[in-house]
């Protein structure tokens, strides 16, 4: 039998300390039951010094006193039930059922904190999933099994993004399997109701699982939440064999509640107050995305997280760069200019792309014209910035054509409609469209052979600059002969003309 | 802290059952609820004990008096009776605290809880130990045993490292896929270097030859590249009393005995063991003279690092520090390559591990695996054996040096490590330095670099470490402790850029924030090497950037079109210095590795243009006349076009250059 300890020691914020306890484990799950009210609380053991245990309380400690509750310690690590049944469901930061469709019953349990997979066991992503949106799949590609978190602002369209690529994004081959697990750490209830909305008007209801913590449920929910989600997710990928996206909204929530606690432990903060072992908390969710060799599901993790004050090297997605495969960064500026979605291009980056596209799996020419698409760009900003000093039209020829390849760009490359789903070589043949406006002696990291196959042929059809002004000059001279011809013409007619005096009325 | 009334307070617990000791014979019943089903795979806490004593051990049984001697046996059995156990007090992260551990080491290897999980001793308090475990910690009890090994964190040096990935410290990642096919439990035991295998060994003493430290008493050719050479531990000498004929044998076979001064007998093995913690020693340490050719023209043309030397690569997430570290372990000229993942992406190495066997090596023509071992700690793995990782690395790195061979060692990322580092410091409650990092970083960072070099090892071979250290800044900031401190003990710094990596300028070394502090002591190699005037060419080349980049400033103010024809040139020269040299590509089968040679002619041809534009500009040729599009087009593409096979091509569009100011001169001297 279990023992109960009628007192609390310390409490503050979401940790309870209780003295004189023997035989518990690091990580054990912890039932608080306050005796008037019968009001059940979680907790997890967090420290252990002699007999004296810290608790971390997964809901709210208001309440408690230091002798109104009872607490047990249960002898099990924080663990869940697994199936598949838990499509279709919704679970709190914890794991249990809040959808009022009953408890799952599982043989199966796994403790939510994971652990690592030995880069042995690991396959190396190399899918290229198609989103249907331009500027990710040239430009950022999204790979099966890779992690690739969007960074947003406040008031940005992260939302409407990650909606559109669950709607879109053709995350299965053939005949596979597929489910998305959303994690709601901390966000608002419209931001909740706006997903499941999406969900249920894509169809896939029945194939996502759902683990809600909203802005005002218990912050010590929210570290545990993402590990439910992930748990379930490596469950259904690497036990079901399915091709599972997850989605997670709002990193930044979880980041504040690990501060929140931390510093709540008296913990020796780093960078702004946030705990020094962030990076390895974070890594610890991150990681657990992947592909494994001999199996064949894949967890494709697309986090989302809002930066402070939009500042990127804030250390949420400062650490959260160094981790994940590359980032999608949402620009202010593109939003205020209502281009959809307002990916800025310039700071995004996919790091698997370079083994995920190319010939056999999209196209031979999508590197060479990513690079191109991202150097000329780069060069629209330099420009952009000249011309705000020496205005438009004192700029060379050159940079005019960037300043345009620059408006034409955003306009049509970046921006697409909410529900526009390109396919890749629609939106490579666009990239090649919009380099077409720039000199070709520009397209330096193109290869000519690649020119000459995909740039749309120039105004005179040979899409080579060199032979376009030789054919100009042809032309020109052809139709000066022409001309030539002309004026002999008309010089012989006016000969050959009757003498007609024409009479001015 | 409020130990003092603790006991008052244990009355409160009310113990609900009949009787302790049900209460205790259910605890035990569930002894390991935290080890569930998804633990099949894994062993049922069977352990290895630490390597050396087990090895005893199974050969007491066998043979003992061939292997033990009276006096070994009895000193074996008094050191396990002293060997009490310590109990767990504490438990906070990586960190354990225990009793009764009076007789615990400094430093020392032990065995934590049930489970077996591996830690090693960090302080000692009278009788109260602190223990960083490198195992995740959950499940651990209060009261269960701490177990001594008597022997410091080490690692075993002998055949069978190459071609291998290792975690922190030292277990084979494929052993532990043996025994979990896709996580890594913990619990799962110490292990080390395969001891199935039968190495082809070649015995090189004979009975009566005196051996002194260092010294080979035999070869094991390990690999296709490399030949694995066993020598005397350093603290060992003697003479040989018996030696095993050639024959294959595995790495526990004594293959020779020596007896020592004082008449003690010593075993060699096909391995000798070493404290991570502990350099290796050598005879005396070297100038580093010559440059480690890694193919990269950035780094072999400008900012060399030498062979012996130490190099740090900083740069914000998404610059390309993994990528150049890739760069380095694949192509440079070293004879071994020892690859640290130290808190990077799982996916990282797994590409590694596909990627490297392909890659053939351009010298032996062999594959680049060959020579690489790789040490793996992702983010995800647990902390305090990203700490150690770095020190496993260094000491492989310090045995290969010893027979002789350049090293290189790559360590992605040393700001993981220091943050490890940090978060054990944390939990030990130790006063903070800048931005949490404890007071010692700088002390540990120095340790660290200087334990590369170029040495003449004990037996007399030359050797060096290269260590290239990739550092991640938080935001990007090079001000930040880990970046500063080790800009104070490296001598190449290769600053990668946030902005080049945007425009995908890659490698996105900037050239204005990089330096090479062996520019000065690898001159001679490369006059001797390369050209009389490649050093002068490399600073010609390098001072027309720096002039670029004043300029550019100047541009953004008053356009291009205004500058004055000179400077016009200088930039166009710089655009092509930019684009056609320091860009390098990577995934190019011709560009990813340059031969020296090409970099140098490639450089000269660039040179050439600028040096016949300004012999045009005296000429009062006007700067857009002289640029001419064809030749800056092939001058831009000859690093794809111009094989490192035949490198006619360049000599080509040096042609091409002269006749195109042939006739400009023509035109303009009329």
């Amino acid at each position: 039998m279990k023992k109960e300890y009628l007192k609390i020691d310390d409490i503050n914020g979401p940790l309870i300390q209780i003295d004189g306890v023997d035989d518990v484990f690091y990580g054990e799950v912890v039932d608080i039951k306050e005796k008037a009210s019968g009001q059940m609380r979680k907790g997890k053991v967090i420290k252990i010094d002699g007999e004296t245990v810290t608790i971390q309380v997964f809901q709210s400690t208001s309440g408690l006193s230091s002798n109104n509750a009872k607490t047990t310690f249960t002898g099990e690590a924080m663990e869940i039930p697994v199936s598949e049944e838990m499509l279709g469901r919704v679970f709190n930061g914890i794991g249990e059922p809040i959808d009022n469709g009953g408890e799952i019953y599982s043989e199966d349990t796994r403790n939510i904190n994971g652990m690592p997979i030995n880069p042995m066991s690991r396959q190396y992503p190399r899918n290229f999933i198609q989103t249907g949106i331009s500027s990710i799949d040239v430009l950022t590609t999204l790979i099966r099994g890779q992690k690739l978190p969007i960074f947003s602002g406040n008031g940005l369209s992260h939302n409407e993004l990650a909606a559109q690529i669950v709607r879109q994004a053709k995350i299965t081959g053939e005949g596979e399997d597929f489910a998305i697990v959303f994690c709601a750490i901390g966000v608002k209830h419209d931001d909740e109701k706006f997903f499941r909305k999406t969900f249920e008007d894509a169809g896939v209801m029945d194939h996502v699982v759902m683990y809600v913590n909203y802005a005002d449920d218990p912050v010590a929910e929210r570290t545990t939440a993402p590990r439910a989600a992930l748990t379930t997710a490596e469950y259904l990928a690497f036990d079901k064999g399915m091709n599972v996206l997850v989605v997670m909204s709002d990193i930044t929530a979880y980041a504040e509640a690990l501060r929140e606690i931390s510093s709540a432990r008296e913990e020796v903060p780093s960078r702004k107050g946030y705990p020094g072992y962030m990076y390895s908390d974070l890594a610890s969710l991150y990681e657990r995305a992947g592909m494994l060799k001999d199996k064949k599901g894949s967890i494709t993790f697309l986090p989302i997280l809002t930066m402070p004050n939009d500042d990127i090297t804030h250390p949420i997605p400062d650490l959260t760069g160094f981790i994940t495969e590359g980032q999608v960064v949402l620009g202010r500026d593109l939003e205020q200019r209502s281009i959809y979605p307002p990916i800025d291009i310039l700071p995004s980056l996919s790091r698997l792309m370079k083994d995920g596209i190319g010939e056999g799996y999209t196209r031979e020419d999508h590197q060479d014209l990513a690079n191109q698409l991202f150097a000329a760009y780069s060069r629209v900003q330099e420009v952009r910035d000249l011309s705000q000093i020496m205005g438009e039209d004192d700029l060379s020829e050159t940079d005019k054509s960037y300043m345009k390849f620059g408006r034409e760009f955003e306009k049509r490359f970046l921006n697409q409609e909410f529900d526009e789903n390109r396919t890749i070589e629609e939106s490579l043949d666009l990239g090649w469209e919009l380099l077409s406006i720039l000199p070709v002696t520009e397209l330096d990291r193109l290869s000519p052979k690649l020119i000459d196959k995909y740039l749309p042929k120039t105004v005179y059809g040979t899409g080579d600059l060199r032979a376009d002004l030789k054919k100009a000059q042809e032309t020109m001279d052809e139709e000066v002969k022409d001309v030539k011809k002309g004026d002999k013409k008309l010089e012989k007619a006016e000969k050959d003309a009757p003498n007609i005096e024409y009479e001015v009325s | 802290m409020n130990g003092a009334h603790r006991k008052q307070d244990i009355p409160e617990a009310v113990v609900i059952p009949e009787t302790e000791n049900a209460a205790k014979a259910e605890t035990s019943a569930e002894e390991k609820p935290y080890v569930s089903d998804k633990l099949e795979t894994a062993p049922d806490g069977e352990m290895v004990p630490a390597g050396k004593t087990e090895a005893k051990d199974e050969e007491e049984t066998l043979t003992p008096d061939e292997v033990l001697t009276k006096k070994d046996l009895k000193r074996e059995k008094a050191e396990k009776a002293k060997r009490v156990n310590g109990v767990i007090t504490g438990i906070n992260g990586p960190v354990v605290t225990g009793t009764g551990m009076a007789n615990f080491k400094m430093r020392e290897m032990v065995m934590v809880g049930d489970k077996k999980l591996i830690g090693e001793v960090i302080i000692l308090d009278g009788d109260i130990g602190t223990i960083q475990v490198y195992e995740e910690t959950e499940g651990l009890r209060t009261g269960e045993p701490i177990l001594s090994t008597g022997n410091p964190l080490s690692v075993k040096l002998g055949p069978g490292m190459l071609k291998n990935m290792f975690d922190g410290i030292q277990r084979p990642l494929a052993k532990i896929k043996e025994k979990s096919p896709i996580f890594i439990p913990e619990g799962i035991g110490l292990m080390s270097l395969d001891e199935e295998t039968e190495w082809e060994t070649h015995i090189k003493v004979k009975v009566g030859d005196k051996l002194t430290p260092g010294q080979i008493y035999a070869t094991v050719p390990e690999t296709l590249m490399v030949e694995h050479k066993l020598m005397v531990p350093p603290d060992v000498s003697g003479e040989v009393i018996e030696a095993e004929a050639d024959g294959k044998y595995n790495i526990e076979h004594t293959v020779v005995k020596i007896k020592d001064q004082d008449g003690n007998i010593k075993e060699l093995k096909l391995y000798q063991e070493w404290p991570i913690r502990t350099p290796r020693p050598s005879a005396m340490r070297l100038e580093p003279t010559k440059p480690l050719i890694t193919g990269q023209r950035i780094i072999d043309t400008f900012f060399p690092i030498a062979k012996g030397g130490t190099a740090a690569i900083p740069g914000g997430f998404g610059t390309g520090k993994t990528m150049t570290q890739h760069q380095l372990a694949k192509w440079s000229d070293a004879d071994i390559i020892i690859y640290i993942g130290c808190g990077e992406r799982g996916n990282e190495m797994t590409e590694v591990i596909e990627d490297f066997p392909k890659l053939i090596d351009p010298r032996s023509g062999k594959s680049i695996m060959e020579r690489t071992v790789m040490i793996a700690n992702t983010s995800n793995m647990p902390v305090a054996a990203r700490e150690a990782s770095i020190y496993t690395g260094i000491t492989m790195a310090e045995y290969f040096r010893d027979m002789g061979y350049d090293v290189a060692i790559m360590a992605d990322s040393t700001s993981r490590w220091a943050e490890a580092l940090r978060e054990i410091s944390g939990r030990l409650e130790e006063m903070p330095a800048e931005e949490g990092y404890p007071a010692y970083l700088s002390s540990r960072i120095a340790e660290f670099y200087e334990r590369g070099g170029a040495v003449k090892s004990l037996s007399g071979e030359d050797g060096s470490i290269s260590i290239i250290g990739a550092v991640s800044p938080a935001g990007g900031d090079f001000s930040e402790p880990v970046t500063e401190n080790t800009k104070r003990f490296v001598n190449t710094f290769l600053g990668l850029d946030k902005n080049l990596a945007y425009a995908r300028h890659y490698p996105a070394i900037n050239w204005l924030s990089s330096y090479s502090g062996y520019m000065k002591t690898l001159g001679e190699w490369y006059e001797d090497n390369v050209a009389e005037d490649a050093v002068d060419l490399r600073n010609k080349m390098l001072d027309l950037l720096f002039q670029e980049s004043k300029l550019q400033e100047m541009v953004m103010l008053i356009g291009e079109e205004a500058l004055p024809d000179d400077q016009r040139w200088v930039i166009d020269i710089s655009k092509l210095l930019r684009v056609g040299f320091l860009q390098q590509n990577a995934f190019d089968k011709e560009d990813t590795y340059v031969p020296m040679e090409k970099q140098y002619k490639m450089l000269k041809l660039i040179d050439h243009l600028y040096e016949k534009g300004l012999e045009g500009l005296k000429k009062g040729i006007p700067t857009s006349v002289m640029k001419n599009p064809e030749i800056e087009n092939d001058i831009i593409k000859m690093k794809y076009t111009i094989p490192n096979k035949d490198l006619s091509g360049i000599d080509k569009i040096q042609d091409r250059i002269d006749r195109f100011f042939d006739d400009l001169n023509r035109k303009y001297s009329s």
